[in-house]
């Protein structure tokens, strides 16, 4: 006898194998890999140098956006205010260089900004228990509002002293060809999937989307992660604002307009669930990576471009109908 | 027929049955003597004075009033070690009242506890934990999404390396949760999502947590309320696991059964008031439903 309960307590249900291949995750990859391997015969264009480029360094700004809200997701909330930090955050940088300051503290101003923003989002949700969708909606507009009042609705495209670091912050390519954007994506993105797998606050992220209530009567701090999960998703924009900055080479008070619905698009295609308690770093890249080719082949296939909207929307719905499958199968 | 007396009469049918099966059968009667006779030098615990054990919590003259409502009203008993309290009461009769103030959501308006001969007072349930007293909760606070081991240590996380950098030591939480599941000899893998698992296993994962720590205390919340039978009787194991190690296990039910089946003692409440407090060999279903209604004043 006792030897069966230990042989039952030792076991594993499923190996890694299985567990990787019943995610969504996996499939959206293999979604994403073969559409590009369609894509390099059935177009002469697709599989340049410069096209790949373009692709892995248009993926980035959502991919890191995608970042910060897989964790906000995870918790059970919606972070729709990030298109318009993200603006925000780079005209602070913009009117903080134009004004004759380094670059350094151009950056520490919109990092600043960000987590300002994401803490007030925080707090109010946490603390105030205000239902996320209402102050990240109400943030949305405030935040681009100040972009507007800051700039007075101009473009800028001096940024004073140290003008020229900043494009090459943004628009370089330092490490074998690979555009500085990817690096810093590649950079976060192991960085948030090590919090989320190997830290206590990770732990904590999970268990409050699963179960807040439990969370809370076990201890767990809720209120103060829920406020970091906020800064964090906010301060993922400002960084996607930064670095969106130095390659643009230009802000405007409407970049990342609408940019909001294509992270969260990201997110739920990459595996994570609105309801919470789901979602990994990896799915966020996997998710921004299949809308981009999305839009990429399109362009290529000589399809029109207002299809786009078709094709991205269907993504997301089959992306979840595999998921929803699955769990109709085992609630039976 | 009155209101009152009709209820009796549902109650007293379902303990009817369960006293045939002891006179017929003699099985569960006998188990639960052989459960008594594993601690207490042989002698059934909590049967009466001469076999008494030290008592761990001790609750003198407590009360608790929220605003105008008497919730609890001057109550004292004691728990012991390796001894299960069954609490029963009608809804509104500060069971649960009485349990959060053990557990330390609530401080007592009046009264003293006292906690191995000490007097505490807790103003948190973190407090309450420190002191040896954990509570599984009725709806047991599990998050579905994590794994079994995850939810025994959720908020209490091992952790290893240097300094400030700590990360999760799954290896030694797994082998822990394994260790814990094999103790309450439940069939749980501490890797399984708890989604996965059935109600028994369930509650197996929400009891374990009790057992991280030298738990004195396990107040147990309705655990039988929303299972099958064959998890009750899966409970009322882990329950006996606990007693045997010698945990003092108050378990608060609706559940005449249960109750009778997995406790040395009875108390029961109404009205805010302690009105019985005695071995359950001495004491029958019937005579707990008439204290339960109100049919029988005060023993």
């Amino acid at each position: 006898m006792a030897i069966t309960l230990d042989q039952t307590i030792e076991q594993r249900q499923r190996n890694w194998l299985s567990e990787v291949i019943s995610g969504q995750t996996f499939w959206v990859l293999i979604a994403v890999v073969l559409a590009c391997i369609f894509l390099s015969f059935a177009t002469d264009s697709f599989a340049t140098a410069k096209n790949l480029y373009n692709i892995t360094r248009n993926v980035t700004f959502v991919a890191i956006i995608a970042l910060g809200m897989t964790l906000v997701i995870i918790t059970g909330g919606i972070d729709l205010s990030v298109g318009s930090v993200l603006c925000l955050c780079s005209m602070v940088l913009a009117i903080t260089m134009n004004a004759g300051y380094s670059i350094e503290i151009g950056i520490a101003a919109a990092v600043g900004t960000a987590l300002l923003v994401g803490a007030f989002n925080g707090v109010l949700i946490a603390y105030l228990d205000f239902p996320p969708f209402v102050v990240t909606l109400g943030m949305l507009s405030i935040a681009r509002s100040l972009a507007m009042v800051a700039s007075n609705n101009t473009v800028v495209f001096q940024f004073g002293p140290d003008h020229d670091k900043l494009l090459a912050l943004g628009g370089g390519a330092w490490f074998f060809g690979i555009a500085n954007p990817v690096l810093y994506m590649v950079v976060l993105a192991l960085l948030t999937g090590f919090v989320l797998r190997w830290t206590r606050f990770g732990r904590y992220v999970f268990a409050i989307g699963g179960n807040e209530h439990a969370a809370t009567l076990t201890g767990v701090p809720v209120r103060r992660i829920k406020v970091a999960v906020y800064m964090v998703s906010a301060l993922s924009a400002g960084i996607a604002g930064i670095v969106q900055t130095g390659w643009l080479g230009a802000v405007t008070t409407n970049i990342g307009a609408g940019m909001e619905l294509q992270v969260i698009a990201a997110a739920v295609i990459g595996g994570a669930n609105l309801a919470g308690g789901v979602g990994t770093a990896f799915g966020a890249l996997v998710g921004a990576a299949l809308i981009e080719v999305i839009r990429n082949s399109l362009g290529l296939l000589g399809i029109n471009a207002f299809w786009q909207g078709t094709f991205i929307g269907g993504a997301i719905v089959l992306a979840v109908l595999f998921d929803r499958i699955r769990n109709l199968r085992q609630s039976e | 027929m009155t209101a009152r007396s009709r209820g009796q009469l549902i109650d007293g049918s379902s303990s009817f049955c369960i006293n045939e099966c002891n006179r017929f059968s003699g099985r569960r009667s006998a188990e639960r003597d052989r459960g008594r006779l594993a601690h207490g030098d042989g002698k059934p615990a909590g049967s009466g004075e001469d076999g008494r054990l030290a008592a761990v919590l001790e609750l003198t003259n407590i009360s608790k009033h929220f605003g105008a409502i008497q919730a609890v009203n001057d109550v004292s008993f004691s728990l012991e070690a390796g001894q299960v309290v069954g609490l029963m009461g009608d809804n509104g009769a500060g069971k649960s009242t009485l349990v959060k103030m053990i557990a330390g959501n609530f401080r007592p308006s009046e009264g003293t506890m006292r906690l191995d001969g000490k007097e505490i007072v807790m103003h948190r349930p973190v407090e309450a934990r420190q002191h040896g007293i954990e509570i599984v909760h009725q709806d047991l606070a599990l998050c579905n999404n994590l794994t079994a081991a995850a939810n025994v240590f959720l908020g209490r996380e091992l952790r290893r390396g240097i300094g400030p950098l700590k990360v999760l030591d799954y290896k030694t939480m797994y082998r822990r949760a394994g260790e814990i599941f094999k103790e309450l000899k439940s069939e749980t893998r501490p890797r399984d999502l708890v989604k996965q698992m059935s109600g028994g296993q369930r509650q197996a994962v929400a009891i374990g947590r009790t057992m991280l720590s030298e738990a004195k205390i396990v107040l147990m919340d309705e655990p039988t309320a929303a299972i099958s039978v064959r998890q009750v009787a899966e409970v009322l194991n882990l329950i006996r696991e606990l007693r045997d190690r010698g945990i003092a296990v108050v378990l608060i039910s609706h559940r005449m059964p249960d109750v009778f089946t997995v406790a040395d003692r009875v108390i029961v409440m109404r009205r805010g008031r302690k009105v019985a407090d005695k071995s359950i060999a001495a004491s029958s279903p019937e005579e707990v439903t008439g204290l339960i209604t109100g049919a029988i004043e005060q023993v």
